[in-house]
């Protein structure tokens, strides 16, 4: 017990600890800065997610006149519990029950696709009905073979026309499903490039770069402490990130989750040499603030953040795939979504860590301490 | 705390320090200092004079373009980890960590030296205890200086090095500081403060280097300092008409050192105030000449500049 204490009691006076746990409270207790490495790429993913949420295109309303058998036609049309609204085959209803010289009106102005006349039960319960509608509307038109279709469906459940369906919207390959890793992409680049390289500049600015270097406090400490700190935001904000997409959109992850921890460790480490880098001789805010936008906007724009690269002209592909962000972009989706593994994607890999290694050793070399 | 033998703390010779630039800026022209352990040595001078460039320079912050140093008997060529862990260094101006707290701060520096005083003692020393856990941004800026003060004191150092530790400070504040520099005098240590306030080097230091366009014009004792103005009293007078313009036989009154005019004041060093006070009296008054002012006081450092560089502090400051 005793020497399990003292040995916890050397780890806080130890200096990367000191360094890496105040850099932790500073943080923390800046609201401003929680609110933007934390809540504000939830509110992005949010806002991207529902502006591109995979909707049905077609929107079909149809009124069911009420009378007897009316509710067996709606259940038939959206399945039992369907309430008022529901997507079948691809097509959104939404019934309105309402009596019929109403929905005669409606179906005149333009307010309804369709409307639905029960008739008299035929057979067994099998729902029978009028169907009206407007030939000269497209819509109208449209919402017709919706409902014949959907009632079809109903009526034979094994539908035998010699052609089968099948829809394609898994997890995987939504817009969503695409968005998330270019946003971890995006969130980690900023990370080392913000948290690492404008914090440097702004403690040189402080003169508190040249206070410590007047200590017997060692280099290498000073950098871990920043790399440490930072990675610790980053690694929760990921995580809170995925978490809320699986919650949110039903995030799936077909590849290993350890890979994309791996992944996540490379690619944090990677861009920490970047922001350094790009921190390595800035001596006023304002310049590191331009220095991390010329770093960072061509890679957001270029390395698949919200579209893919395949945009751009093939000619101008071997350039997109050189920079570092493409390579984690594209070896995240590769895991995440393709369930490749990491060693699949050696080109990828290669180039995240020559970044790193080439970074790291130019930044130390050209660091300005004072 | 073990003291080495060596009789200078500091030993510096024909310090030259370049900025690179256009036109390049020579801050340090050939400055050589001897400082003995166990002093407080202050650097007085203008803005602009040097001083901190000579102080970064002792620190081994930054690489004179000539010249040699030697701190407690060691060069910072050798290899500085050793050398850091023996000063402590309070910079001109460092912004510590505003939404951290003064204990956690003191925490941080003392854990790269991995020895010293605790956090709490040095927060005794410098009179935090009330302020030990609030957000350093919630300081004054007497108790922010306090607390660069226990920053620059977490190795327990044999050599504290302090860059204008009081500028900027209220009377009060200022106070307070210089009760903590001489404790640390009265416990052996050697301080080598910068400033621009001569009452704070004569009250402060045992020795100072006057500095001026990166050259020590006068070193010294304050009181030899002083001395060497040939008299310790200064008078000043200024006559309600314009005074005339040849006063030069003033300097044949028998106690009168030494005269100076600026404008329309006359300003006299003079070894007994009494006796050249009735001289000077009877002198005006067979000239017919009416005085507004007339002032005796001490001579001061601030005299001492004037007298070398024709200048006062605040002008050279300007």
């Amino acid at each position: 017990m005793p020497g399990w204490q003292s040995w916890l009691q050397q780890l806080r006076e130890h200096p990367l600890y000191q360094l890496t746990i105040t850099r932790l409270v500073e943080f923390y207790r800046e609201p401003e800065a929680v609110f933007w490495v934390y809540v504000f790429p939830l509110l992005m993913t949010v806002g991207l997610g529902i502006a591109f949420r995979n909707e049905p295109v077609v929107r079909v309303v149809v009124d069911v006149v009420e009378r007897p058998g009316a509710e067996q036609l709606v259940q038939r049309l959206l399945g039992a519990g369907g309430g008022g609204s529901g997507r079948v085959a691809g097509f959104h209803f939404r019934v309105e029950r309402v009596p019929e010289a109403e929905a005669r009106r409606r179906l005149r102005v333009g307010k309804t696709q369709l409307v639905l006349l029960p008739e008299r039960e035929v057979g067994q319960g099998e729902p029978s009905a009028r169907l009206l509608y407007d030939p000269t509307r497209q819509d109208s038109v449209l919402a017709r073979l919706a409902v014949s279709e959907a009632l079809r469906h109903g009526i034979r459940r094994k539908a035998t026309h010699g052609v089968r369906e099948e829809a394609v919207t898994q997890p995987g390959g939504r817009y969503i499903d695409f968005l998330i890793p270019g946003l971890v992409g995006m969130n980690l680049l900023a990370g080392g490039l913000w948290g690492i390289g404008y914090v440097a500049v702004e403690l040189r600015v402080r003169n508190l770069l040249k206070r410590f270097l007047a200590t017997p406090m060692r280099r290498s400490h000073f950098l871990l402490a920043l790399m440490l700190s930072r990675f610790f935001f980053t690694a929760t904000e990921v995580v809170l990130l995925l978490i809320f997409a699986y919650w949110a959109f039903d995030l799936v992850i077909y590849g290993s989750l350890w890979q994309v921890a791996v992944l996540l460790v490379l690619g944090a480490w990677s861009f920490s040499g970047l922001g350094l880098l790009t921190a390595s001789r800035a001596r006023t805010l304002e310049a590191i603030s331009g220095l991390i936008n010329l770093v960072t906007l061509p890679m957001w724009l270029l390395s698949g953040v919200f579209f893919s690269y395949e945009r751009f002209p093939q000619a101008a592909h071997p350039f997109i795939r050189l920079l570092p962000l493409t390579s984690f972009n594209d070896a995240l989706r590769g895991v995440m979504l393709e369930g490749r593994a990491l060693s699949e994607q050696p080109f990828e890999m290669a180039n995240l860590m020559l970044w790193g290694v080439v970074c790291f050793a130019l930044a130390l070399k050209w660091f300005r301490w004072r | 705390m073990t003291r080495p033998t060596v009789s200078y703390a500091i030993e510096c010779a024909g310090l030259v320090k370049v900025y690179e630039g256009d036109p390049p800026v020579q801050a340090v022209r050939g400055i050589d200092l001897r400082v003995p352990a166990g002093i407080c040595f202050g650097l007085l001078g203008p803005n602009g004079a040097g001083k901190t460039t000579t102080l970064e320079i002792l620190e081994g912050l930054l690489e004179p373009t000539e010249g040699s140093v030697r701190v407690l008997g060691c060069s910072w060529e050798d290899g500085d980890s050793g050398l850091r862990r023996r000063i402590g260094v309070s910079l001109q101006e460092t912004r510590l960590s505003e939404r951290l707290t003064p204990r956690e701060t003191l925490r941080l520096f003392r854990s790269f030296y991995g020895c010293g005083p605790s956090a709490e003692e040095l927060l005794a020393l410098v009179g935090l205890q009330e302020k030990a856990d609030s957000y350093v941004r919630h300081l004054s800026g007497g108790q922010k200086q306090r607390l660069a003060v226990a920053c620059a004191l977490v190795g327990d150092p044999e050599l504290v090095f302090l860059d204008e530790p009081t500028t900027g400070l209220d009377p009060h504040s200022r106070r307070q500081v210089w009760g903590i520099i001489a404790s640390l005098r009265r416990q052996g240590r050697t301080v080598v403060l910068s400033t621009h306030y001569m009452e704070e080097a004569e009250r402060l230091c045992d020795r100072i280097a006057i500095i001026d366009r990166g050259r020590v014009i006068a070193e010294g004792a304050p009181s030899e300092l002083i001395a060497q103005l040939g008299g310790e009293h200064v008078i000043e007078i200024a006559a309600a008409d314009s005074l005339p313009d040849h006063l030069d036989d003033l300097e044949q009154l028998a106690s009168v050192r030494r005269v100076r005019r600026f404008q329309n004041m006359v300003q006299l060093t003079v070894s007994e105030p009494q006796e050249a006070l009735e001289e000077l009296l009877c002198y005006l008054r067979q000239r017919g000449i009416e005085l507004q002012t007339l002032r005796a006081r001490h001579a001061s450092l601030e005299d001492v500049f004037l007298s070398l560089t024709g200048r006062t502090l605040v002008e050279a400051d300007a």
